[in-house]
């Protein structure tokens, strides 16, 4: 069977790539503190030796729309294109090319359907920043085959909250049942509070800080029975309204495990959002 | 209310760096070709295959006609839309990073909890 290699959660920075990259008087004052958490934090993916990454994350209107608009979408493809004119022109994200994993994808869509999840699929997928994000930030070579799985946190009516955990917890068992010797990956990312395109957006910190101290306690604790009991796709407009991209972090949570402690745990403060980084290292998927 | 169309617009904008132009040089008359020639057009159908039923009602119209981006909040088209696209049309005219993105915030402090409905 496949060993999950680790689990790791992250929010989606598209700025972080410009900000390390910059150099001289164009990088910011914040950049090289950002790296150093990075590269610590992607060392925790490096140590856990993955032969092939499983990434959650979340279209933003680039290649799915409304007028066909899927909750949960498993790519199968052999390779994927990456990033979109947009994402050049607003944070600078370089076009990237990614390998596929058909049998990963496959599996995956035959065995979520049986255990109750209507999946969609995609054979033919442009990938864009949920998923380039953390390939940048935690495997920049981008040398290791993937399987994309898109969640819909953008367009309502969006799934439950606890849809996301359920769904979280079926791709765990999913991938140790894969009759496979390989070592997978499950990474996934989201956002704490976050506004984008209301009046509380691109503030000092995050829209509510009082929000992000208490999801990050959450979900480096696994304490999924908080996080469902307070979150709601109601409640989540109050943080600011893009926070139902909390809701890729809850199905981390169902991912890693009920109560389940990460081993890495980080964050920062940055000027309009809070970033934070979990790594969960499964006992039998320790690399040593 | 077609908060679908006015979605619409901003997303087959958004994806186009010679419209994304065009709008911001000539909004009236982008909205008026727009609406007249590629509103009713099914984005993964054969343009002959085209829908026949979609307009902008005039208070769409006129916001999309006058980079009215607080009247576009209200009306409750998709607020990442709005931004990506109104960043593309004007954050070049800013000096500071995020001046634009901190406008657009200000010139919507009068909103609380809760916003327009975005739903579709």
């Amino acid at each position: 069977m496949a060993t999950v290699a680790a689990v790791v959660a992250s929010t989606h920075h598209p700025f972080y790539y410009r900000a390390s990259t910059a150099t001289g008087e164009d990088r910011p004052p914040f950049a090289d503190e950002w790296v150093a958490k990075i590269e610590a934090f992607r060392e925790t993916l490096t140590v856990s030796r993955p032969d092939v990454l499983l990434m959650v994350g979340s279209d933003h209107f680039h290649q799915l729309w409304l007028d066909n608009m899927p909750q949960f979408l498993v790519g199968k493809a052999p390779f994927y294109d990456a990033n979109f004119y947009n994402e050049e022109r607003e944070f600078g994200l370089p076009r990237m090319f990614l390998q596929g994993q058909e049998d990963l994808s496959a599996y995956l869509l035959r065995e979520g359907m049986d255990a109750g999840f209507d999946l969609a699929f995609s054979n033919e997928l442009r990938i864009d920043h949920s998923i380039t994000c953390p390939l940048i930030t935690l495997r920049p070579q981008a040398d290791l085959p993937i399987v994309p799985i898109y969640t819909n946190i953008f367009a309502p009516p969006l799934p439950q909250p606890r849809r996301f955990v359920e769904l979280g917890k079926t791709i765990r068992q999913l991938v140790e049942a894969w009759p496979s010797g390989e070592r997978v990956a499950i990474i996934g990312t989201g956002h704490l509070s976050l506004e984008l395109g209301g009046p509380r957006q691109f503030g000092p910190h995050g829209p509510d800080p009082e929000f992000d101290r208490k999801a990050i306690e959450w979900i480096a604790s696994g304490n999924l029975e908080s996080a469902l009991a307070e979150v709601s796709l109601e409640s989540l407009w109050l943080p600011g309204n893009a926070t139902h991209g909390f809701m890729d972090f809850m199905l981390m949570m169902g991912v890693a495990g009920e109560n389940a402690k990460a081993d890495h745990v980080d964050s920062l403060d940055l000027f309009h959002t809070m970033e934070a980084y979990f790594t969960w290292h499964p006992k039998e998927g320790r690399a040593l | 209310m077609s908060k679908y169309l006015l979605n619409k617009f901003l997303y087959t904008v958004d994806r186009d760096p010679d419209l994304v132009e065009r709008y911001r040089h000539d909004p009236r008359g982008t909205v008026e070709w727009w609406e007249a020639e590629r509103a009713n057009v099914v984005l993964n159908l054969p343009e002959s295959e085209r829908s026949t039923w979609l307009r902008f009602t005039d208070a769409e119209r006129d916001a999309l006609s006058s980079h009215d981006y607080v009247r576009l909040f209200e009306l409750g088209s998709h607020n990442f839309l709005l931004l990506t696209l109104f960043i593309a049309l004007f954050e070049r005219d800013y000096d500071e990073p995020l001046a634009f993105q901190r406008e657009f915030a200000a010139r919507l402090r009068h909103w609380t909890l809760p916003y327009p409905d975005i739903s579709t």
